[in-house]
């Protein structure tokens, strides 16, 4: 009993002054979340993502000449040797080269040709990667096997600690953050490698955390209920009260990932970038949608067992 | 009581402050053996999986074939004098895993690693008629007889001795072929038969070459051939500009995240931020104990953890709130609020870290790494709220416990106001 907070309901809006019907509008941001997925499903249909060479297999090769170089030079250089590939230019003499899969005596042939028709090069900031495509193939299997059994391990872990629905509401939840991230990434078609799929993973992790801080206090909220109130009013209280905490720490998590993205260097690119997207929309799909979701399984479980008539508070 | 708690909160300051500063040192060490160890994304080297193939003549690679391979590749890796390699093999792939830190010329090393550096003698005829397992010793050296030109000095074993012997008897002025896997090194015409169990292979135009080979025929023939499924190559001074920038990226984080908590809790804002180094490091501690190795994305996966351990204090400092709100004293508040938050708390981490747990499971390489700094991570960030925040924060509303009206309240105006009209 002493563990409880009593705040009243009114109360609670007194506190926020932003505050509005949260559930009651749940269509609205539904409807949203679909505006950004729909089209990331398409495009994932249509044009699929731009997976780098740790998916398909490959050797990109960065390095840095010692003096400014033309794109020109260096693909024609490449088709000297019989290569192709696309090659990006930074700062005027850092080349990022992808080819396919090269060996030991293919990836010499290229570097003499380079160091001899584009000039010299730095040999120690040089980054070679070589990816055979079992690997790749490997990687993705791995990340799908790790993706099915973390949503398995958590809907046990919820029903067993708060109840099915609110695994089931969670998971969807969590469902579209990845979606989200994921379709964006087809939608623009930026480059992933293997650090996206730790993204993704990351982001099940943390949006769940997200999720399951708000559930907790419907929990707490549901035990204390009385007759004649409202399960949706119970929930628009519940996820006000934790409203701040929400707010504040995607923020502190934000930061984080904004000092990785700007500060962190290239080969965190990817990653802080699936990140930021994911925990912007895991904090959305927290708010916005989880509870939402429970709503509204909750509602239909009620209208299938035969009571009807919705409990509005009056 | 007060003044009691000042001086253990005074100390508790101190004494992390101390442990900051001693821990600088040991933590930062250049030296890997002592310092936290470094991925080679960071302080530059070859990663190398190397698929061993399966035989031609279809029998199974054996786990022995598996640990034979290890031992000659371990030995090829010693003489190439790289410090602390690692070498590890994956029996149900059948792979190779090979870490070679700060080699000056990682092209050149691959190429020795994978060779499967099959050395035979063949007769006219070109069926193999002795191996290179005969071998006890090959050196390079300086050819006595021809200068400017190189040589490997072979030393047959006991057994290789006779057959060598055996061999050149029977095709005495005739010629043999000595091949390397598949490459002829040498064809030259028995002039006598060679007794003493020393032979030598000639022509080499410089002094690397021949030691290259002399590195291959001493270390034995690999049983299987070996193919490269990834190769991760980077520069010294890459991985130094890495580390660097992370290191940045880090301390940045930590200074934002440090100043918004202060703006938006104030005093126990402080607190949490000095949680926050306590946090960090224990996570240091533990990878240093551990010698976890710390790669780029482990770093990421460490500031984001950052971000992340925060998230204990807020849920902490809302539920306090919440109970002083609702009319409990400060110090009453501190107490449910904690152990409320803290089912909280356990909940929403275990879902977190159940994703690490799974990404370690089924992740390689650098994935691994960024998992298992999420896991360190939540359960440090457990481990430090649970014990250093609740202490600090019951010594604080010890000392004062009307901070709300020193202005210093938990929480921003609305809180202050309710909560008096509340008492």
């Amino acid at each position: 009993m002493e563990k409880g907070h009593p705040a009243a309901y009114d109360e609670v809006q007194k506190i926020h002054p932003l505050y509005f019907n949260i559930v009651k509008k749940r269509y609205w941001w539904f409807a949203l979340s679909l505006l950004v997925i729909v089209p990331g499903i398409i495009s994932l249909f249509m044009q699929g993502l731009n997976l780098g060479i740790d998916f398909k297999g490959g050797t990109m090769i960065e390095m840095t000449f010692k003096k400014p170089v033309t794109q020109t030079a260096i693909t024609d250089t490449m088709k000297s040797v019989g290569l192709e590939g696309p090659v990006q230019l930074s700062n005027g003499n850092t080349a990022l080269i992808r080819t396919t899969a090269l060996d030991q005596a293919k990836q010499n042939e290229l570097m003499t040709a380079l160091q001899t028709k584009v000039g010299e090069y730095e040999k120690t900031t040089l980054k070679v990667d070589l990816v055979g495509p079992a690997m790749g193939q490997e990687l993705t299997r791995n990340a799908f096997k790790a993706l099915i059994i973390a949503i398995g391990l958590m809907i046990a872990y919820i029903s067993f600690r708060f109840q099915f629905v609110f695994a089931i509401s969670g998971i969807i939840a969590l469902l579209h953050d990845v979606l989200v991230v994921v379709g964006l990434f087809s939608l623009f078609q930026w480059q992933i490698d293997s650090t996206f799929v730790a993204a993704v993973l990351t982001i099940f992790g943390y949006s769940i955390n997200d999720t399951v801080v708000i559930f907790d206090r419907i929990r707490e909220n549901e035990a204390k209920m009385k007759r004649r109130d409202s399960y949706e009013d119970m929930v628009n209280k519940s996820v006000w009260q934790t409203m701040h905490r929400s707010v504040n720490t995607v923020i502190t998590v934000l930061i984080a990932l904004f000092s990785i993205f700007i500060l962190g260097g290239e080969s965190t690119k990817v990653f802080s970038l699936a990140m930021l997207i994911g925990v912007f929309s895991g904090a959305y799909s927290s708010i916005f949608n989880a509870s939402q979701i429970l709503v509204e399984i909750k509602k239909h479980m009620k209208h299938t067992r035969g009571k009807g008539g919705k409990a509005v508070r009056t | 009581m007060r003044r009691g708690n000042i001086i253990k909160l005074v100390t508790l300051v101190l004494l992390v402050a101390a442990t900051v500063a001693l821990s600088i040192k040991p933590l930062t060490n250049p030296d890997p053996a002592k310092g936290i160890p470094l991925g080679l994304d960071l302080r530059g080297g070859v990663h190398l999986v190397l698929q061993a193939e399966p035989n031609k003549n279809g029998t199974p690679i054996t786990n022995d074939d598996m640990d034979k391979a290890k031992a000659i590749i371990a030995k090829r890796v010693n003489d190439l004098g790289v410090s602390e390699p690692i070498v590890q093999t994956d029996y149900v792939n059948k792979r190779m895993v090979i870490d070679l830190a700060g080699v000056s010329d990682p092209d050149k090393a691959v190429d020795i690693l994978k060779t499967t550096a099959k050395l035979t003698f063949r007769d006219p005829q070109g069926n193999i008629v002795l191996q290179g397992d005969e071998l006890s010793d090959a050196k390079a050296g300086l050819d006595p007889t021809n200068a400017g030109s190189f040589v490997v000095n072979l030393t047959f074993s006991h057994d290789g001795t006779i057959k060598f012997g055996d061999l050149t008897t029977k095709y005495l002025g005739q010629q043999i072929g000595i091949y390397l896997d598949d490459k002829l090194l040498k064809n030259p015409k028995v002039a006598v038969p060679i007794l003493s169990g020393q032979a030598q292979i000639d022509n080499y135009t410089t002094l690397e070459a021949a030691a290259k080979d002399a590195v291959l025929m001493r270390s034995g023939s690999l049983p299987v051939s070996m193919s490269v499924a990834e190769k991760r190559q980077v520069g010294a001074s890459l991985g130094i500009d890495s580390l660097h920038k992370s290191i940045k990226a880090g301390i940045y984080g930590l200074i934002f995240i440090f100043l918004f908590m202060f703006v938006c809790y104030r005093l126990p804002g402080v607190v949490a931020d000095f949680s926050l180094i306590v946090y960090s490091l224990i996570v240091l501690w533990i990878f240093w104990m551990f010698r976890v190795v710390l790669t780029l994305p482990g770093i990421a996966g460490f500031i984001l953890s950052i971000g992340m351990a925060v998230d204990f204090n807020i849920i902490i400092y809302e539920r306090i709130k919440d109970e002083v709100r609702a009319g409990k004293s400060l110090r009453a508040g501190v107490e449910s609020g904690f152990s409320r938050a803290f089912i909280t708390v356990i909940d929403a981490h275990v879902t977190t870290f159940i994703a690490a747990m799974t990404l370690y499971y089924f992740g390689t390489g650098s994935i691994r790494g960024f998992a298992l700094t999420l896991g360190v991570g939540i359960i440090a960030s457990l481990f430090t709220a649970i014990t250093f925040t609740r202490l600090v924060l019951r010594l604080v509303v010890g000392i004062s416990p009307k901070l709300r009206q020193h202005g210093l309240a938990l929480g921003g105006r609305h809180n202050g106001k309710r909560a008096s009209s509340g008492l």
